[in-house]
């Protein structure tokens, strides 16, 4: 019963791959394959529907529907695009068998959907967990990419190191941050660290808690924390939630809060350029002035 | 009742979504970047209760317009324990979680008008309205 469907549906093949062509066209006009070029779109379901046959033929997963899903991963293309084809095939090549046919029973009729459901629900498989496979491994890879970024420590003078934030603050990250500010406080020897907040975009209770007992965690190592980067309208909001931020100094910019770090471990920044002329020229003014 | 927009708490980084979808919705209305960042952090606030508390709920968002003002309304439904005392959630400094305790009085605060429905074992339902200056 399967093999004579089988050879009736390869031989057939022809004829299937037109209407299949038709309705997967047919569907086009809406949908998001509308920004694909036409010779793209027309080639891609081509071999789409050759890689169908020969999954159909062969029964089962084969080396070009490995190939194929594989490109199209790379590619981009939608997932949807797939499974809309593989159900119009669906529809089709059930539609073709049983005109082929005089009079149909029911259960005969019953066959015939198993039949072709045998052989479009392995492809459905494979290129669903393709996809899905590639995805979990991007999503992954990001993750593990983030947390690097995620919590920087950068010793930028004797004594003064700085960790600019950028992006949202979860509990996850929170951990992270405090663990290598007191790693990297201990291990740059760090009298000072400034903790930049300008690129967080928002400091609501949960992300003040985690900056106050990073900086109360960082005193008690012995170090001073500045945090600096508070907007104006970041400023208003933790006054507003009422957010006692008193314990430790804060400043506006990082420029300021370095600034006040020299201060703090007795140094400054003096200008190199000798102000000689200067001087010189104070010294012809009184000249003038006598 | 049907919201504008509603955005379901499940997750940590949903607090994130809802934070976001909130501000262009603020931005949309015309609120200033000050408002636009108190009502982000109300938002905020609001999720963080529902996953820390309740651990599913949902923000919805609504646009009041009235005849000379309009406002955003952000409504925290969940379907948690409940909030036993309602008083002393709304007092500085009081947390069952170790925080802050600056949360729900600091949304109420943020926030122009602030109301609260809760009823034990059934959950709690959080309007807070936010007027355009």
């Amino acid at each position: 019963m399967d093999r004579k469907l089988k050879e009736l549906v390869v031989e057939n093949s022809d004829t299937i791959v037109h209407m299949w062509l038709e309705e997967v066209s047919k569907s086009r006009q809406t949908d998001y394959t509308s920004t694909i070029s036409d010779e793209l779109f027309e080639s891609t379901n081509r071999e789409f529907v050759n890689v169908i046959f020969a999954s159909v033929e062969k029964q089962g997963i084969t080396t070009e529907l490995d190939d194929f899903s594989e490109r199209l991963v790379n590619l981009g293309w939608p997932l949807s695009y797939l499974t809309d084809g593989l159900q119009a095939f669906r529809r089709v090549t059930i539609d073709f068998i049983l005109s082929e046919l005089d009079q149909v029973d029911s259960n005969y009729f019953s066959q015939v959907l198993q039949a072709v459901d045998k052989w479009v629900d392995p492809i459905i498989n494979q290129l669903v967990n393709e996809y899905s496979g590639s995805w979990e491994h991007i999503v992954s890879l990001q993750r593990v990419a983030l947390q690097e970024l995620s919590a920087p420590l950068i010793p930028v003078m004797e004594n003064i190191t700085v960790m600019p934030l950028i992006g949202t603050i979860d509990t996850e990250r929170a951990k992270l941050i405090m663990e290598n500010l007191l790693d990297g406080v201990i291990k740059h020897n760090a009298e000072v660290v400034l903790i930049d907040i300008t690129g967080v975009p928002v400091v609501d209770t949960m992300v003040a808690h985690h900056i106050i007992q990073a900086a109360e965690a960082v005193r008690l190592i012995g170090s001073t924390c500045i945090l600096v980067g508070i907007r104006p309208e970041i400023a208003q909001t933790i006054v507003n939630l009422g957010i006692d931020l008193g314990k430790f100094p804060t400043k506006s910019s990082l420029r300021k809060g370095f600034q006040s770090a020299l201060e703090l471990t007795n140094r400054k920044i003096v200008s190199t350029k000798s102000n000689h002329d200067d001087d010189i020229e104070k010294l012809v003014d009184s000249l003038d002035r006598e | 009742m049907e919201f504008q927009s509603c955005v379901n708490i499940n997750k940590e980084w949903d607090i994130v979504g809802a934070r976001q979808i909130g501000r262009d919705f603020a931005r949309k209305i015309g609120f200033g970047t000050v408002d636009q960042a108190r009502i982000a952090t109300a938002i905020s606030e609001l999720a963080r209760n529902i996953y820390l508390y309740a651990g599913t709920g949902k923000i919805c968002f609504e646009t009041i317009e009235e005849i000379d003002h309009k406002g955003i309304c952000i409504i925290a439904i969940d379907n948690g324990p409940g909030i036993a005392e309602i008083s002393k959630v709304m007092e500085d400094g009081y947390s069952t979680s170790g925080g802050l305790g600056a949360g729900l009085p600091g949304v109420k605060r943020l926030m122009d008008d602030f109301d609260i429905v809760s009823e034990q074992e059934k959950g709690t339902e959080i309007r807070a309205v936010k007027w355009v200056r």
